[in-house]
């Protein structure tokens, strides 16, 4: 994102400085109009009072953050004390998170590095090989893996027929599953950011480190991962963020049994509980999140850059 | 810019116009209604229908209220969501003179107490839910709710529950031997536990799953309707359909005239459609529910007819229909709901 | 030379990632090719599940959802690129202006958002304004999403040509116009395929969103698919996948070509 920042113009100058105006009006108007004001929108719901089943009522209350942070007991009049419920689910959501980008971090750095020190011709072919998953939809990649994994699914049956195994391995509709479908998802995010980084590295720092006799690993570790380190953070949000809010892989590979955040505020809107309020606290409560992450980011790279 | 705005803006009038005239928009549930039939009544009036499913009576209300009403034309809640659509003023009333077939109703499910003399709604199908159980997995005993609610080591794990409330709890509250819209707090504190403890032995929650996770033998036993385990079975599933001591939960679907339905006549066309008796078998021969037609017998498939899923034997327990809480009442279920599901 | 690069074990890992990410992709193509109608069984090669697609029962819907799904992802795909490429001249050769980073925040906003909450305050926006759910909606929210996925890539191009080329153009008397059209959007055009193609892409591929701002009797082919599949992995469905994968790989080779020309002309 950040490699994109405008370059100043020089003096001469294009022609375009007095119409920039008119040339982002369309962006301003699309995305400031149906971005930014539903946001807000959506804050100003979360204050109002649900009506039953669906719909709101305008009377302002604090009641979908008192549901989400207070527990009154199960019916709502003993003295409030900390309801974990939410806070738990959110945990559980940041956790499955947090996990999945380490692992991707981990599987994919490796690939990131060898593909960029492949020579050119065969680091292409690896790159497409790479990106094609990208762009195959989300949801036939889950069913895809839904289907391979499933207890008589060709994953099992294969390893049964072979004798590694007795009975069928537990994997679908259990919190593995739903790791291995953000992992599987979200692979790609990570390698590309990295790749791009190890691909401008510049590997005389290498030599010079072997040359010193500093070993491969600790030249790893000390040269190269603070070198392509804007990467690897690249790479984690772009696979920490989506997975934070996802749908489908806990829907389909999870069984649906435990509430993540996406389908803990999609049940308040499409599911049976219709409490729009509290979907859409619990909608502001994941944007908090990812913008203080997001902000971290900012201000580390700021603080990169400025030395 | 202004060229593709332009055509965006054609594109989207094109497709709303070709709803303006001849079709019909039916909000429906998931694998209700064989495409054959849909295709017949389209052949017979020119009337192109769309439509949508849902997997709860929860999910279609909540669907209607987030602006869909107004867009549908019809919809088959289950009795206690009529009940509650009728009184969210959601519903269009229709008189009998409108439809021709209105006698064919089976007379006792003309007068019914979710909608007295049937002004907004005809029967669609009625039957049951309780569940099934995969004999090649476990043989013994399955007359209680205890399967599902405190099952045996051999389907522990591998349970799938409906992913509809209503249909969760009642069957919990048969289980403790509670009633249902209960306000005593033991009892609801009860009930809550109980699920709590048994939701460790659930392996998923789907309804629109529920068919699919036994014949693909993702679960070896599951709460399922009794037409939907029928099917299971069709497709080679060895399941059994129990109607459990405890008792099991009754419901009738109904197809409701919506408010503010975009194409009023051709729904009627479509509700009077369904109640003559051959289509109204189609309807029972595809889903393998009970018709609430009368004159249905000739058309059906002996299969459907005589299935243990709809002939419960002659000591079984009676079924119960739900009820609709009063909205305080309801509040406390909710949250039992959520409890469950966090 | 090579020993600094090799790590042991990087090999593998790659290979496995690839094995991961390709495993299941193959499998569901292998079986939408099977016989049998039991998917778990192998029943032999076949085409059926193809036809079954085209003619079966399940056909008009999903004729509708891929005509819905390609005319929305088209017409979202090229507003988005239009707007992307207004908004990446103003942000590259505009100069330093008030509200600059203000607007280059508020082109990627809809990337930092998660789905669900974008797809929450569109259902919220839509219904209190009263606009009814359907196709148009899906192509708004379509169109903003797009944005920034079809902006990327035309700004990074944007920012690797010089403005002496134009700055020539104008010497000699080039309308601005003259010198957008003849000059500037010609060398801009690899970037504006890749962000078509993205933007194509990914509107293709959205489900959250659209399944929120859908109205009645409205299918996209993702939402059409996740209807289906809760009732079971059919081999129909397989089929559709493996249709859809070849489309995507399509999509890839042109996205992958583009840049190609790009690297060439640029060099």
């Amino acid at each position: 994102m950040a490699g994109t920042a405008p370059k100043a113009g020089k003096e001469g100058g294009t022609g375009y400085r007095g119409i920039v105006g008119p040339l982002l009006l369309p962006t301003w108007v699309m995305v400031g109009v149906f971005m930014v004001i539903p946001v807000l929108l959506m804050a100003v719901y979360s204050f109002l009072t649900k009506e039953f089943r669906g719909g709101v009522i305008w009377d302002f209350t604090l009641a979908a953050y008192d549901q989400f942070f207070l527990s009154r007991g199960l019916f709502g009049d003993e003295p409030p004390r900390i309801e974990w419920t939410y806070i738990s689910i959110f945990w559980r959501s940041i956790w499955q998170a947090a996990l999945a980008t380490l692992v991707c971090l981990i599987v994919g750095f490796p690939t990131a590095w060898f593909i960029a020190t492949r020579p050119a011709r065969s680091r292409a072919v690896w790159l497409f090989l790479i990106t094609v998953p990208y762009w195959v939809n989300l949801l036939i990649r889950t069913v895809s893996l839904k289907f391979l994994i499933r207890d008589n699914g060709p994953l099992n049956e294969s390893l049964m027929s072979i004798g590694l195994i007795d009975g069928p391995l537990p994997l679908v509709n259990t919190n593995l599953a739903v790791q291995l479908g953000l992992f599987y998802s979200y692979l790609p995010f990570m390698v590309l950011p990295i790749y791009a980084a190890v691909e401008r590295y510049n590997f005389a720092l290498s030599e010079a480190a072997a040359d010193l006799y500093a070993s491969r690993w600790v030249t790893l570790w000390e040269i190269v991962l603070p070198i392509v380190k804007p990467g690897i953070i690249a790479g984690c949000i772009l696979v920490f963020v989506p997975s934070l809010g996802a749908f489908l892989a806990p829907d389909l590979l999870g069984g649906a049994k435990t509430f993540m955040i996406g389908s803990l505020i999609d049940e308040q809107f499409r599911g049976s509980q219709g409490n729009w309020p509290f979907g859409a606290a619990a909608a502001m409560i994941l944007m908090t999140l990812v913008m203080i992450v997001l902000l971290a980011y900012a201000r580390a790279q700021a603080k990169s850059e400025a030395r | 810019m202004k060229i593709f705005l332009t055509s965006s803006t054609a594109f989207a009038l094109l497709a709303g116009a070709a709803q303006a005239e001849g079709t019909l928009s039916v909000y429906h549930w998931f694998e209700y209604i064989p495409q054959e039939l849909v295709d017949k009544f389209t052949a017979e009036t020119g009337i192109a229908v769309t439509i949508d499913t849902y997997d709860s009576n929860e999910s279609m209300l909540a669907s209607l209220k987030a602006g869909k009403l107004g867009q549908y034309d019809v919809a088959v809640p289950a009795d206690f969501m009529v009940q509650i659509m009728g009184q969210e003023g959601m519903l269009d009333t229709f008189t009998p003179e409108e439809m021709p077939n209105f006698g064919n109703i089976a007379p006792q499910w003309v007068d019914v107490p979710f909608d007295a003399g049937r002004k907004s709604s005809i029967p669609y199908q009625w039957g049951s839910t309780s569940f099934s159980v995969n004999r090649d997995v476990y043989a013994g005993d399955i007359s209680s709710l205890g399967i599902i609610f405190d099952p045996p080591a051999e389907l522990q794990g591998k349970i799938n529950v409906l992913d509809s409330q209503n249909e969760v709890l009642i069957l919990g509250s048969l289980y403790l031997g509670i009633p249902q819209c209960s306000t005593d707090r033991a009892q609801l504190q009860a009930l809550n536990d109980m699920l709590l403890n048994a939701k460790q032995h659930w392996a998923s929650f789907g309804s629109d799953t529920a068919k699919d996770v036994l014949v693909s033998g993702d679960a070896a036993a599951g709460m399922i309707y009794n037409g939907f385990s029928a099917k299971a079975r069709a497709e080679g599933a060895n399941v059994e359909y129990s109607y459990p001591k405890e008792g099991h939960v009754l419901w009738m679907d109904n197809m409701v005239l919506l408010k503010d339905a975009p194409n009023r006549d051709n729904a009627l066309k479509f509700m009077n459609f369904l109640l003559e008796p051959e289509n109204a078998a189609a309807v029972t021969n595809y889903a393998a529910y009970t018709s609430g037609v009368t004159g249905v017998e000739p058309f059906l498939d002996d299969a459907i007819k005589n299935s243990p899923e709809n002939n419960p034997p002659a000591d079984a327990t009676p079924g119960v229909f739900a009820q609709a809480c009063d909205a305080e009442t309801q509040k406390l279920y909710d949250a039992i709901w959520t409890n469950l599901k966090k | 030379m090579k020993g600094v690069r090799h790590y042991p074990g990087f090999l593998a890992m790659a290979v496995g990632c690839l094995v991961i990410l390709y495993a299941p992709l193959i499998v569901v193509t292998i079986y939408s090719f099977n016989d049998s109608a039991s998917i778990t069984t192998w029943g032999g090669f076949s085409w059926r599940w193809y036809a079954d697609v085209f003619t079966g029962p399940e056909a008009p819907r999903f004729k509708a959802a891929a005509w819905n799904s390609i005319t929305i992802a088209m017409l979202a795909a090229t507003t988005a690129t239009a707007i992307a490429i207004a908004a990446a001249v103003a942000m590259v050769r505009g100069g330093r202006f008030r509200g600059k980073s203000a607007t280059f925040a508020l082109i990627n906003l809809p990337l930092m958002v998660p789905e669900i909450v974008t797809a929450v305050a569109c259902l919220i926006f839509f219904s209190t304004i009263g606009l009814t759910t359907g196709y148009m909606t899906i192509l708004i929210a379509h169109i903003t999403f797009c944005i920034p996925f079809a902006y990327l890539p035309i700004a990074a191009r944007l920012t690797g040509i010089e403005d002496v080329y134009e700055q020539a153009a104008r010497d000699l008397y080039a309308t601005r116009a003259q010198a957008f059209r003849l000059i500037l959007l010609p060398l801009m055009l690899p970037g504006i395929l890749s962000g078509f193609l993205l933007a194509f892409i990914i509107s293709l591929d959205d489900f959250i969103i659209t399944n929120f701002v859908k109205g009645a009797g409205m299918e996209t082919l993702p939402t059409a698919i996740f209807g289906s599949v809760k009732q079971g992995i059919k081999p129909n469905i397989m089929a559709i996948s493996t249709m859809m994968l070849a489309v995507s790989v399509l999509f890839v080779t042109l996205s992958y070509l583009a840049n190609r020309i790009g690297q060439r002309t640029r060099s």
